[in-house]
């Protein structure tokens, strides 16, 4: 199976952009080497700019960039572009409806060795709340590149969410399109919704579940903002629970965005797998998804409890 | 020789405004002033301290400075102005609806629901390019400006005034580093060093001083002004064009509440709009 570095599809993106768009702008926070838009830097030298370790100075420049019309990427670990300088993203990002583009890596318990101060489990929840921020978590390398193609072509500001470690490409799936998620199997007997790399653990997840006799409908929501609730209701209506999972704190992230669109329009139960009110610590990226329960093992056992325990 | 060199363009600069383009410039501030007054207390709410101490600065940018067009909102050459200190909007909405940008019956609904005059300076205002409010970001987006300009090979400057408060913010710092790093000589930077914030004096509250040798061992080029004084005004901001290879900062000593005997260096009239009894009292004076 093939496995690819998101940031490595990233990189190359903006390099492939960068030479037909010249209306594009690259900024860094002394990270270029890790989120790869030293790619862009190398080839591109005078549209990239390093801001050195100054996430809150490079957002706000970025509003400056985008005022006199450019496109603008922007790139450092998901820890420091969301947490260090929510409030610029927030009031000159977002309030502006600026053409930015946040493309955060190092997402995620997965950052691994490096623990809890460099692994953003909040992100997704953080940049959620903010009017006008689109939010896509791509599943693997290939969808990396169509996240970054959706948010160059859609204007306003947008979030991507990227991880460190290598990611397995899952096969199969349907052509993206931006805001709509993708249905990779059928199944009527519940759904699990999953983001970013929990889609791979899902789908195997639903490989052991149908070996139970239990038909998984298994949907990656790529896309947390605009939410594409229509798929979402479609799978409330149909199925007999949802089992939300996802690489990110249970709170805010995309499992709340699910309860609550549930919530106003069909309740059911769900199921969240995903990180528990905790901080991450060192180990490595596998050994920390099993602690946290983050494996395709959880998901199984959250969708038993799904089946077993439906809202009457 | 290179002293004296300076020096000679340095009179230069200061020469190049008559008496009579000094009188009318005093007149306008005089007009800003008024205006302030009347949209903070018609409001009931806003900041008149900071923006009374600041108009003399803006006042000269907007009506003799600035290379700007109001008809042409986003002529891609035109000279930016991003007021950092967004809670001095009044003195920026004033500037704008004197030069043309939006009728001045709009400055009326200032701080109202539905207005294009927010409580703090954003989009919705014809000649604001980007919101400010939360302090310490606007010399982050003016360098975002001065940079795309690099790249576009354009010869706009940019300015960017903050208020003294404001650089206790760590983010002023992060883009007065990499404003000098990248060589922004496009960029000046106005600094309304009137000496109060919100709680006190800002030497009692958190001292900025050395001010000067801080700007200066951030890399920039910096002039001392008496803020009120039209003719050194003029040439600061002339004697900024002329700087190479660095940013420039206008350090401007100012008078909070300037121009309104009650208000001046009165901390409670930082964020406290005058009362009608008070507002016409001060528009007598302004008179």
């Amino acid at each position: 199976m093939e496995q690819l570095y998101q940031r490595d599809i990233y990189g190359q993106t903006l390099v492939e952009l960068g030479r037909t768009n010249k209306n594009i702008v690259v900024l860094d926070a002394d990270l270029s080497g890790s989120t790869r838009t030293s790619l862009f830097a190398k080839e591109f030298p005078e549209r990239f700019f390093n801001f050195g370790v100054a996430e809150q100075n490079m957002m706000a420049a970025a509003s400056g960039f985008a005022s006199c019309g450019k496109t603008v990427f922007v790139s450092t670990f998901a820890m420091f572009a969301t947490g260090r300088a929510w409030d610029q993203v927030r009031n000159t990002i977002c309030y502006n409806n600026f053409n930015i583009k946040i493309v955060a890596s190092h997402s995620g318990i997965t950052v691994g060795p490096d623990g809890s101060s460099h692994q953003a489990l909040e992100d997704v929840a953080l940049m959620r709340v903010i009017p006008n921020m689109n939010i896509i978590v791509p599943c693997d390398g290939p969808q990396t590149r169509d996240a970054v193609l959706a948010a160059v072509n859609t204007p306003g500001p947008f979030y991507i969410r990227l991880g460190r470690p290598k990611i397995a490409t899952v096969e199969n799936k349907p052509e993206f399109k931006f805001g709509q998620a993708q249905v990779l199997t059928e199944g009527k007997d519940l759904t699990i919704i999953a983001c970013g790399i929990m889609v791979g653990e899902a789908l195997v997840a639903a490989r052991n579940l149908l070996a139970k006799g239990i038909k998984a409908r298994v949907i990656n929501m790529h896309t947390i903002r605009p939410l594409d609730t229509v798929t979402i209701l479609k799978a409330a209506g149909e199925t007999r629970g949802l089992v939300v999972c996802e690489e990110h704190t249970v709170i805010g992230g995309l499992a709340s965005s699910i309860d609550e669109a549930v919530a106003e329009n069909h309740p059911i139960k769900t199921v969240r797998v995903g990180i528990k009110n905790r901080f991450g610590q060192s180990g490595e990226p596998a050994d920390l998804l099993k602690e946290y329960n983050l494996t395709s093992h959880d998901i199984e056992k959250a969708a038993l409890v799904c089946v077993n325990t439906e809202c009457k | 020789m290179l002293i004296l060199n300076f020096e000679l363009c340095y009179l230069n600069l200061k020469m190049q405004y008559s008496d009579t383009q000094i009188k009318q410039l005093e007149e306008k501030a005089k007009q800003i002033r008024r205006l302030i007054i009347q949209m903070l207390a018609k409001a009931g709410s806003g900041h008149p301290g900071g923006s009374l101490s600041s108009a003399d600065l803006i006042t000269a940018l907007y009506f003799a400075v600035l290379r700007h067009n109001p008809k042409q909102l986003d002529s891609p050459s035109r000279d930016r102005f991003h007021m950092s200190k967004g809670h001095c909007c009044p003195l920026w909405y004033a500037a704008l609806a004197e030069s043309g940008y939006f009728p001045a019956e709009e400055l009326w609904s200032l701080r109202q629901l539905g207005s294009i005059l927010q409580g703090h300076s954003d989009r919705r205002t014809p000649g604001v390019d980007v919101a400010s409010g939360s302090l310490g970001q606007g010399l982050s987006v003016a360098l975002g400006m001065c940079l795309a300009a690099k790249i576009d090979k354009k010869d706009y400057r940019v300015y960017c005034l903050m208020g003294d408060g404001e650089i206790q913010e760590g983010n002023i710092w992060e883009a007065a580093m990499a404003a000098a790093h990248y060589k922004c000589d496009n960029l000046c930077g106005i600094l309304d060093y009137n000496g109060f914030q919100i709680d006190g004096r800002t030497k009692d509250i958190m001292d900025l001083e050395p001010v000067v040798a801080k700007w200066q061992a951030f890399g920039w080029h910096t002039i001392e002004i008496d803020g009120h004084n039209m003719r050194e005004i003029l040439s600061a901001y002339a004697e900024a064009k002329t700087i190479k290879g660095k940013p420039t900062i206008i350090i401007a000593r100012t008078i909070k509440g300037k121009g309104v005997s009650f208000m001046e260096n009165v901390v409670d009239f930082h964020g406290r709009a005058p009362t009608q009894e008070e507002a016409e009292r001060a528009l007598k004076e302004l008179e």
